[in-house]
C-alpha cells in the first residue's frame, strides 16, 4: 500500500480525521480561553477560542483556595490508596487461580464470574454501605469497588501465559509459592500490573456516583463531586435533578472553566505517557472477553 | 468402608491444604470481598419482595410477594424512565455503534504513521474524562451564553436551546456520547483489521480494485466477527444505562427525556427512601437485561455468527 501517490481520497480522509481530532481539542481550548478571560468579556459573549481581557485572576483564586488544594491532594492520596489496595486484591485473587492443581479452582472461578452477570443493584449496595456504617467515611469510596473481576481475569490470563518451566525450576530450587510469586511472577508481569493499576486509578479519579451516594461531608468530597458542585452552583436549583447543588452563591463562568481545567490537568499530564499501557490493556481484555 | 473412605478423604484434604495453604490464604481476602460486596447485595434483592423497613432489615420486614412490582408497573414515571432508557440506548446504538467502525477504517487507510499516531492520541483522550468534566464543558459551551451560541449569533443565527429544548437535548446527549467514545472504540477494530491477511489486499491490488471495494469486500468482512460480538454486547445492555452521563447532562427542563432507570432508582431509592420500589426496578432491569443478552447471543448464533458464550 505504501509508495503510492497521495490522491484525493487520502486528502478527504486526512481532512475528516483532522476535523474529528480538532473537535476533541476545541473544548479544552475554550476552557482555557474562558478561564483566562475577564468576566465582562464572558458575559458579553466575546470569548471563543482566545482569551479576551486576559487575566490570571481565576487561577489565583483557585490556587489560593485552601479547600480546592485540599480536595486535590485528598483525591490524589485516595486514588493512590485505592489503586494499591485494588491491585493487591487482584493479584491475591488472580495468582492462585492460575494453578491448575488448586482444588476447587473451577468453583471459585464460577463464583467470581457470576458477579459479572448478576449484581444486587444500586439500592442493595447502598444499604450495605449504610449498614456497615461506612457512610461518610473514606471506606465507602475504597471498599465497595475494590476489585474488578474483569481485571482479575485479565491478570490471570497474563500470569497463565508465563512459561511454566520458570516456576518449575524455581520450585526445584526450593522456592515456595510466595517466593515464586514475589521473585518471578510479579517482576515479569509489571507491564500488566501497570496497565491494570492505571485502569483502577482512572476509575477512582473519575468516580462520581459513589461519592454522590455516600458522602455528604465536604471534607471527604473527591474532586469530581467538588467540581460538580462548582459547575451546578448557580444553575437555578430547579434545573437540577439531584440534591447536590447549593445554588446560593454565584460562581462566575471563568471560575467554572478553571475548575474544569484544574480537574483535567492531572489526566492531561499523565495520559500521553501512559497511553500505550491503556491500549494494551484494552486488547488483552478484548481477547479474553 | 465408609469410615475408611472418609478417613482417606480427610488425609487428602489435609495434604492439599498443606501443599497449597499459601494459595488458599491469598484467596481469603478477595473471596471475603466478593461475598460481602457482591453477594450480600444480591441477597439484598429480596427486599423487592418485601415492605422493607430499614430498622427491621430483610430478616424482620414483611413479605409482600409481587405487590411492589405490581405497584411500580402501575407508575407512569416508571414507564417514562424505561422508555427514556431504551430511547437513549437506541440512539447510542444508531450513532455510537457505527462511528468507531467508520473511524477505524479511515484511520487504517491513513498512510502517514506520524500523523496517525498523533491523531490517535488526541482521539483517545475524551475517554479518560469523567462525565462531570464533560458535562461541565458541555454546559459551558452550549448554554445560552456559551461559545456555540456566540459563534452562531455572529453568523446571524439566533440562540439555540441546545440543552433545555427536548429534541436538541437528545441530539446533544447522543453527539456527546459519540464524541466521548468514538476514538477509544477504534482500538479494538484497528487490532482486528491488523489481523486480516495482507495477501487479500495484495491480490485485490493486482485485480485493480478501488479503495472502497477493498474496504467493502475485505476490511469489513474481516472485522465482521468483532462487529457482531460488540453488537451483541451492546444490544444486551439495551436496558441498562450508566448513572453519571444522564445525571450530569440532564436537567429538569428535559427530565421527560433524561430521567432514565438509573437516575429514577436513585431518586426514588436514595432520594425518597422507597427502597423496596427502587430495588424492584433494579431487579426488573437486570432480569430484562439478561434476557436481552441471551436473546442477542441466540440471534447471533442463529445467523451463523460466533456468540459470546
Amino acid at each position: 500500500m505504501s509508495g503510492r501517490k497521495l490522491n484525493w481520497t487520502d486528502l478527504i480522509i486526512i481532512i475528516f480525521i483532522s476535523a474529528v481530532a480538532i473537535s476533541c481539542l476545541v473544548p479544552f481550548l475554550y476552557m482555557i480561553a474562558l478561564s483566562l478571560s475577564s468576566n465582562n468579556a464572558i458575559t458579553s459573549q466575546k470569548v471563543s477560542l482566545w482569551p479576551v481581557g486576559f487575566t490570571i485572576e481565576t487561577y489565583k483564586t483557585i490556587l489560593s483556595d485552601v479547600e480546592m488544594i485540599y480536595t486535590l491532594g485528598y483525591t490524589i492520596v485516595l486514588t493512590a490508596i485505592y489503586t494499591i489496595f485494588c491491585m493487591f486484591l487482584t493479584v491475591c485473587a488472580a495468582y492462585p487461580l492460575t494453578k491448575k492443581r488448586l482444588k476447587g479452582r473451577n468453583f471459585l472461578l464460577t463464583v467470581l464470574v457470576i458477579t459479572m452477570y448478576f449484581s444486587g443493584g444500586l439500592i442493595p449496595s447502598y444499604l450495605l454501605v449504610k449498614n456497615l456504617d461506612m457512610m461518610n467515611t473514606v471506606w465507602s469510596l475504597i471498599l465497595p469497588g475494590a476489585m474488578s473481576v474483569f481485571n482479575v481475569i485479565i491478570l490471570k490470563t497474563f500470569f497463565g501465559s508465563l512459561p511454566e518451566s520458570l516456576e518449575e525450576s524455581a520450585s526445584i530450587d526450593g522456592c515456595n509459592d510466595l517466593g515464586i510469586l514475589v521473585r518471578i511472577v510479579l517482576p515479569l508481569s509489571l507491564p500488566s500490573i501497570a496497565t491494570l493499576s492505571l485502569f483502577y486509578a482512572v476509575d477512582r479519579w473519575n468516580g462520581f456516583q459513589d461519592a454522590l451516594f455516600y458522602i455528604t461531608n465536604k471534607n471527604l468530597y473527591p474532586m469530581q463531586l467538588k467540581l460538580y458542585q462548582i459547575i451546578t452552583a448557580n444553575q437555578q436549583l430547579d434545573t437540577q435533578q439531584g440534591e447536590g447543588s447549593v445554588g446560593a452563591y454565584i460562581v462566575p463562568e471563568s471560575l467554572k472553566a478553571a475548575s474544569v481545567m484544574f480537574t483535567t490537568v492531572p489526566i492531561l499530564v499523565v495520559y500521553p505517557k501512559l497511553q500505550k499501557y491503556f491500549v494494551e490493556g484494552v486488547l488483552t481484555g478484548a481477547i479474553k472477553g | 468402608m465408609m469410615l475408611n473412605l472418609m478417613a482417606k478423604g480427610m488425609i487428602e484434604v489435609k495434604a492439599v491444604l498443606k501443599r497449597d495453604f499459601f494459595l488458599y490464604f491469598l484467596l481469603l481476602l478477595p473471596m471475603a470481598y466478593i461475598f460481602i460486596f457482591k453477594y450480600a447485595p444480591i441477597y439484598g434483592v429480596l427486599m423487592a419482595f418485601q415492605d422493607y423497613n430499614i430498622f427491621e432489615g430483610i430478616g424482620g420486614s414483611e413479605w409482600v410477594g409481587f405487590d411492589v412490582f405490581n405497584f411500580i408497573f402501575h407508575q407512569d414515571s416508571f414507564y417514562r424512565a424505561l422508555q427514556n432508557t431504551l430511547v437513549l440506548n437506541l440512539l447510542d446504538l444508531a450513532a455510537g455503534f457505527p462511528a468507531p467502525i467508520i473511524l477505524a477504517i479511515l484511520l487504517n487507510e491513513l498512510r502517514y504513521a506520524r500523523f496517525k499516531k498523533v491523531t490517535q492520541t488526541i482521539l483517545y483522550l475524551p475517554h479518560f474524562l469523567s462525565w462531570v468534566i464533560i458535562g461541565g464543558m458541555v454546559y459551558l459551551m452550549f448554554s445560552s451564553g456559551g461559545m456555540a451560541n456566540s459563534v452562531l449569533s455572529r453568523f446571524g443565527l439566533g440562540n439555540i436551546d441546545f440543552l433545555s429544548q427536548k429534541t436538541n437535548w437528545l441530539i446533544m446527549y447522543t453527539a456527546v456520547g459519540v464524541w466521548q467514545s468514538v476514538g477509544w472504540g477504534t482500538i479494538i477494530y484497528l487490532a482486528s483489521i491488523i489481523g486480516i491477511n495482507k495477501d487479500l489486499y495484495e491480490a485485490s491490488d493486482m485485480d485493480g480494485c478501488s479503495r472502497l471495494r477493498k474496504i467493502w469486500h475485505i476490511t469489513l468482512p474481516g472485522i465482521k466477527p468483532t462487529i457482531m460480538m460488540l453488537l451483541i454486547l451492546q444490544i444486551g445492555r439495551m436496558v441498562s444505562i450508566g448513572f453519571d452521563r444522564p445525571f450530569v447532562m440532564g436537567n429538569s427542563l428535559v427530565s421527560d427525556y433524561s430521567d432514565v432507570i438509573s437516575t429514577y432508582v436513585y431518586r426514588i431509592g436514595i432520594g425518597s427512601g422507597d427502597f423496596s420500589q427502587a430495588t424492584a426496578v433494579g431487579l426488573f432491569q437486570s432480569v430484562v437485561g439478561l434476557i436481552f443478552l441471551a436473546a442477542a447471543n441466540y440471534g447471533a448464533k442463529k445467523i451463523g455468527e460466533q456468540g459470546i458464550w
